[in-house]
């Protein structure tokens, strides 16, 4: 067996980067697709549900109330534009790609790239079934910030050692 | 410390993990339908037991895996087989570690009597890990993995589950990255049998207690800090000397704090998730000692931290305690199910050492007396002034010793270099409490701002 298969700990993802969260909260590479949650710029209580699908690049937008978003109509909104760009700041372009399943061409990988891939194939819109299962997916991830640390130690961590190396 | 003890041969070990090995192969191809290599494979872990308690269960676990009739019981004990190999590996390679570092280890008591825990939820995750041994890991799906998160949800709120709920949130992260099983490069077989078999065990009644069983008073000296994570958890582990302040014997203890997270706090925000809820972090971070008053303890030397039984003490410089406490401490046993190798983090001092640094692939290694040891700069935090050139540049270090993939290594928590003939110390945890250094402090600010970006969030869609 190789080292990596014979390491109790060896990294299998690599860690998130740190970028600011006030435009897009919730990024992730789940279910299939590169989905998110996106704040409104014009009404702090309102946020959009945004995601692509891995392969097909099918795409949908709608709010946390569940009204379509106007600009998702014809192709990619810019609400899904900025999910992919802080998606690649997040996880690093390479593995936006590979999940999504893009060949941006020749050349380094950008969120430019990436949607200028994707756009071009002419997306058709996905349904916007999966939207109630991101938001859900959101608010158990801001759900996380209110349980209680503890002293008691958890040994298990000790199968998860930091790395220095990013995506 | 005597390297050359670390590189030589620890009989045994290469046949026990032989069967673990055979083992993982199995669990790789799932356990559902076994091909003639993989039930041999399960063979191979039941006779390695075959003069332990376990033998009967391990035997009769395996051929019914064999025959494809292996129920959730049938798992459980081909997971204790695997723990109990392991567990000896762990035995024979803490035997020598004590040996290289002339370290004596004080007698594990016997384990305490066990009280089920919340049956539905450990019975639901034993469960979710019976699907995962079924499809192995080159038949998971998004469908199988994602069978996790609501158990996991709902053990996170309690910090009695918060060991299984850490292990089983970080294990199905990376599950669900790697899906599907099918069109994956390469597995890490050993890691994902160790995490598997590990959920199994801790879904056992009172396989995760660890209950203090006395007080302590006295001086706690800090060795160091060590930082574990995964995207939605981390904790932070302070090793440190204890003085008993009626003169007994000094003993190295470990005073732990974590905390769930969401995956976007990262770095100094770590620091800042878990600064509030342990005083020693910035104690340890200032190099100050503490006076600690009928602080609880278990029997492996785990502070079960609480601020109001400390009080922060007078300076107390690392590698002082490294130079002069350290070698007379003694060191408490690890609990019997924590037996692995994972779990070794000796606390060691070296000096007088050649440090070289490769140029390609920036890897340390550490020479003395004509021995080799390899240092891992990678997991030291990077929200922290220690880096692998700082490492590579000293003359002194403060680390813990590991094992994993068939080697010794050093983790290093701080070192000494000179700068400008002055010596100074660079500690991994120096960040820990708080930071006056430039790039510190820029990354506290975006991680002050990320997590109130969040509140902010919470607050304002959550109880909606
Ligand atoms: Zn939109």
């Amino acid at each position: 067996m190789s080292d990596f298969e014979r390491s109790s700990t060896a990294r299998v993802i690599p860690p998130a980067r740190p970028r600011k969260l006030a435009k897009v909260p919730f990024v992730e590479l789940a279910d299939g697709r590169l989905q998110g949650v996106v704040s409104s710029g014009s009404d702090i209580g309102r946020v959009y549900v945004s995601s692509v699908a891995a392969g097909t690049y099918a795409y949908a937008c709608s709010t946390n109330n569940n009204r379509p978003c106007g600009g998702a109509r014809g192709g990619f909104c810019n609400h899904i534009g900025a999910l992919i760009n802080e998606s690649v700041l997040q996880y690093g372009a390479e593995r936006v790609a590979r999940y999504l399943r893009v060949d941006a061409g020749d050349g380094e990988a950008t969120a430019q790239s990436l949607t200028t891939a994707m756009s071009g194939t002419r997306p058709f819109p996905a349904d916007s079934k999966a939207a109630a299962s991101v938001f859900s997916r959101f608010l158990r991830h801001l759900a996380y910030l209110e349980l209680a640390p503890t002293t008691g130690p958890l040994p298990e961590m000790q199968w998860f050692p930091p790395t220095r190396t990013v995506a | 410390m005597r390297l050359d003890l670390l590189t030589e041969p620890v009989d045994g070990l290469d046949e026990a993990l032989a069967a673990v090995d055979a083992f993982d192969r199995a669990l790789t191809g799932g356990l559902l339908r076994l091909r003639p290599a993989q039930a041999a494979g399960l063979a191979e872990l039941a006779d390695a037991v075959a003069g332990s308690p376990l033998a009967a269960c391990a035997a009769e676990a395996a051929e019914k895996a064999a025959a494809g009739a292996a129920s959730e019981d049938h798992f459980l004990a081909l997971a204790a087989a695997r723990t109990a190999l392991l567990g000896s590996v762990h035995d024979a390679l803490t035997a020598r570690a004590d040996e290289a570092t002339g370290r004596t280890r004080e007698e594990a008591p016997a384990p305490a009597a066990a009280e089920p825990q919340a049956p539905n939820l450990t019975a639901a995750a034993r469960s979710w890990l019976g699907d995962l041994a079924r499809a192995g890991w080159q038949g998971i799906d998004h469908d199988v993995v994602s069978g996790s998160a609501q158990v996991v949800s709902a053990m996170l709120p309690d910090p009695g589950l918060r060991r299984l709920a850490a292990l089983l949130d970080g294990f199905s992260a990376e599950l669900a990255a790697s899906c599907p099983g099918a069109s994956l490069e390469r597995i890490p077989v050993r890691r994902w049998a160790d995490l598997w078999a590990r959920g199994m065990l801790l879904t056992l009644p009172g396989a995760a207690a660890a209950p203090a069983t006395e007080t302590v008073t006295g001086r706690l000296l800090p060795l160091g800090v060590d930082v574990q994570e995964h995207a939605t958890a981390a904790q932070a582990q302070v090793h440190a000397v204890f003085e008993p302040a009626d003169g007994g014997t000094p003993r190295l203890v470990r005073a732990s704090v974590s905390a769930p997270k969401p995956d976007t706090v990262l770095g100094a925000g770590v620091w800042q998730l878990l600064r509030p809820h342990m005083t020693l972090l910035a104690a340890a971070g200032e190099g100050r000692s503490m006076d600690l008053t009928d602080m609880p303890v278990t029997a492996e030397g785990d502070l079960i931290w609480q601020d109001d039984h400390a009080r922060t003490g007078e300076p107390a410089d690392a590698f002082a305690t490294a130079r002069v406490a350290l070698p007379t401490a003694a060191t408490p046993p690890t609990a019997p199910l924590d037996r692995h190798p994972v779990r070794l983090a000796h606390p060691v001092f070296l000096e007088g050492y050649t440090a070289e640094l490769d140029a390609d692939d920036e890897t340390v290694t550490f020479t003395l007396a004509g021995h080799r040891l390899a240092v891992d700069t990678d997991r030291v935090p990077a929200a922290g002034p220690l880096t692998p050139k700082a490492v590579a540049a000293s003359g002194a270090c403060i680390g813990l010793l590991r094992w994993d993939d068939g080697r010794f290594f050093l983790q290093p928590l701080a070192v000494e270099t000179t700068v400008r003939k002055k010596t100074v110390a660079v500690h991994a945890g120096a960040w820990a409490g708080g930071t006056t250094d430039k790039a510190g402090a820029k990354a506290e600010k975006a991680a002050t701002d990320a997590v109130a970006v969040l509140r902010e969030r919470a607050g304002r869609l959550l109880r909606k």
